[in-house]
């Protein structure tokens, strides 16, 4: 399960004692996490944890008030060029897929490519079509986002994220908005990018998915990591009463 | 051939019977569903059909067509007179179309503004095609603005000089209007951008400042103010001419208030496809060109149509600041006393100008809608 994680270079994703309000909100709280290069990490914990936020943070969706997040080597300040440095090599797929509706799937994926790597047209329509390809909907490329089904829908929007050949990923609980059916599909492509090496953090509840593929899996609640460990350890001898009722409540679920 | 027989028999069956579908039935159930409605179908049948036989009588059987003019050049409207009331004197258009479409414009050179007429509408239609829609688009446009500013002006190529204070009638309310939306859409769209930019306040609020002040006086007084006020405040030698004044006032106005409509398509759109662009790393133009603004202005066709259809009739407005659009030519030919007495024929025609000219953009912009439509939803 656990592949060779690098731990000689610095890490992907350095966050450092990272606070955030929103308003008087207090939403993180003295959050630090190191990701290391390959790792593939699961943060989970209940809704209003800010593990979302979290995320959100590493590719400044949201912006955090007080510490250091440093993404492979570029701390993320208000300079907009390390900004614009650190979302081309950070890749995000969202809960609500957020594909471009006025767009063909082929054209959600080659637009980034060709206009931020300012890759020529059909080179990156030739890449769009190969991660089109591993994520298993080639023959959709010509169809608009609202005549796919959820679960393809974000297929794609899996492959438009790495269209750009991103060096982290970040998944926003991405089977919440899907039916059940549909669920496996798009975990078969996560599981299947986890074993190529990605860096991963995955914002999700789907615990079979941590067991399978997370090297770590993180555990949230009311701003703070509570506790965190190999997906063995906090499923099978969970420290803290938090993490032990949060695990009752998931599995009663299912 | 069973199943031939079969598939014969139910396509029958699947034709409803004339009572159910069809117009038969439909206006059964609209029109004649009951006592009540149908006596009240049957009284507006009546009022509609007396006025329209009223109105036939008037325009076309008792209508006069023609009078007689004098050698000298004196038109002789008795015939007029003698059915003033009873039908129409369809004589005031044809003694003074060119003055209504035209204007001031020198008589014998009026080809050219009717030239530019043509150039107008084959613009509009040309820039109505989709497949048309691509960067040269532009330049047809700027190339086609100049000749008509050529036609228009004259002085070279053997024509002679008209200035523009002399031109009017439909091509000064076409130019009034083109310049007017064409300028304010763009502006439109970077004053809404601004209003919603956050991490630049001084931009946001000189946005809002702008919007609001526009929006809080009527047109007639932003074109008075830029007839006569303006001029008071520049220092002399450096008084832009008034219809460039006028042209500038229209623009800003109309610009406010498309700016609010296409703020109103920005905030429709959901969050989610700002931080999609954001997170594939676009930068601010590269987002709102390729994939904010494209969405939000299809979603505020209709209200932008219904605000491009209310600019183009409110340049009638300059009539009182003294520039000779359609309505003013029209207003001016109605003054010379043989004449006085037609209006209604005289704005019945103005009407049926601005009307061609606003239900198709109406029309269009509802084939727009559709054709997006089909492209977007499920």
């Amino acid at each position: 399960m656990s592949q060779a994680v690098a731990t000689d270079r610095p890490p992907a994703i350095s966050l450092d004692k990272v606070n955030k309000w929103f308003g008087a909100l207090h939403v993180l709280r003295d959050v630090t996490l190191n990701v290391a290069h390959g790792e593939r990490v699961v943060v989970c914990g209940p809704s209003g944890s800010g593990k979302s936020t979290l995320i959100r943070c590493i590719n400044r969706l949201e912006s955090h008030q007080e510490g250091r997040i440093v993404v492979d080597g570029t701390e993320l300040t208000d300079d907009l060029r390390a900004l614009d440095t650190i979302r081309r090599e950070v890749g995000m797929v969202f809960q609500s897929f957020n594909l471009f509706p006025h767009l063909t799937i082929l054209e959600n994926c080659s637009l980034a490519p060709i206009w931020v790597r300012k890759m020529p047209k059909d080179e990156a329509e030739a890449l769009a079509m190969e991660f089109l390809t591993r994520v298993k909907i080639p023959e959709q490329a010509k169809k608009y986002p609202g005549q796919l089904s959820g679960g393809q829908q974000q297929r794609v929007a899996i492959a438009r994220a790495l269209c750009m050949r991103p060096k982290i990923m970040l998944f926003d609980e991405p089977t919440s908005a899907l039916d059940p059916e549909m669920i496996k599909e798009v975990l078969d492509v996560m599981i299947e990018l986890a074993n190529s090496g990605m860096t991963m953090v995955c914002v999700t509840h789907e615990m079979g998915f941590a067991r399978q593929v997370a090297d770590r899996v993180v555990f949230m609640d009311r701003g703070e990591i509570v506790e965190s460990g190999t997906p063995h350890e906090m499923f099978e001898t969970p420290q803290t009463d938090r993490l032990k009722l949060f695990l009752s409540q998931i599995l009663r679920g299912h | 051939m069973s199943s031939t027989t079969l598939g014969a028999s139910s396509a029958h069956r699947t034709q409803p019977p004339l009572l159910v579908a069809g117009p038969l039935a439909w206006m059964r159930a609209n029109l004649f569903n009951s006592w009540l409605s149908t006596a009240v179908t049957l009284a507006l049948i009546y009022i509609l059909a007396r006025a329209g036989i009223g109105f036939v009588d008037w325009a076309f059987i008792n209508a006069v067509w023609s009078v007689p003019i004098s050698a000298q050049g004196v038109i002789d409207p008795t015939d007029c007179r003698n059915i003033k009331g009873v039908g129409a004197c369809w004589a005031v258009i044809g003694d003074k179309w060119r003055f209504i479409l035209f204007g001031r414009y020198p008589f014998d050179e009026q080809w050219r503004a009717g030239v530019c007429i043509a150039l107008f509408i084959a613009l509009f239609v040309v820039s109505a095609m989709r497949r048309f829609w691509r960067k040269e688009l532009a330049l047809i446009w700027i190339g086609t603005l100049f000749v008509i500013g050529v036609l228009m002006w004259g002085g070279v190529l053997g024509m002679n000089f008209v200035p523009h204070d002399t031109w009017g009638g439909l091509p000064m309310t076409l130019i009034l209007a083109t310049f007017g939306l064409a300028l304010a859409f763009p502006l439109a769209v970077f004053v809404a951008l601004g209003r919603r930019a956050t991490t630049l306040p001084a931009v946001r609020y000189l946005c809002i400042v702008y919007i609001e002040l526009v929006r809080g006086v009527p047109l007639i007084s932003v074109l008075f103010m830029a007839s006569v006020m303006f001029p008071l405040f520049m220092p002399v030698g450096l008084n832009p001419d008034k219809l460039l004044r006028a042209q500038l006032g229209i623009i800003l106005f109309g610009a406010a208030y498309l700016a609010e409509v296409i703020r109103g398509g920005l905030q429709a759109l959901p969050k989610g496809q700002y931080e999609a662009a954001d997170a594939l790393g676009l930068t601010y133009w590269q987002k709102m060109r390729l994939i904010i603004l494209p969405q939000a202005l299809r979603m505020v066709i209709p209200p932008m149509v219904n605000n491009f259809i209310g600019s183009f009739k409110d340049t009638s407005l300059v009539l009182i600041i003294g520039i000779f659009d359609l309505l003013t030519a029209a207003k001016v030919a109605l003054a010379e006393p043989a004449w006085q007495g037609y209006s209604t024929e005289v704005y019945l025609v103005l009407a049926v100008i601005y009307f061609i000219f606003c239900y198709s953009m109406s029309r269009y912009s509802r084939g727009l809608e559709a054709e997006f439509g089909r492209s977007v939803r499920r």
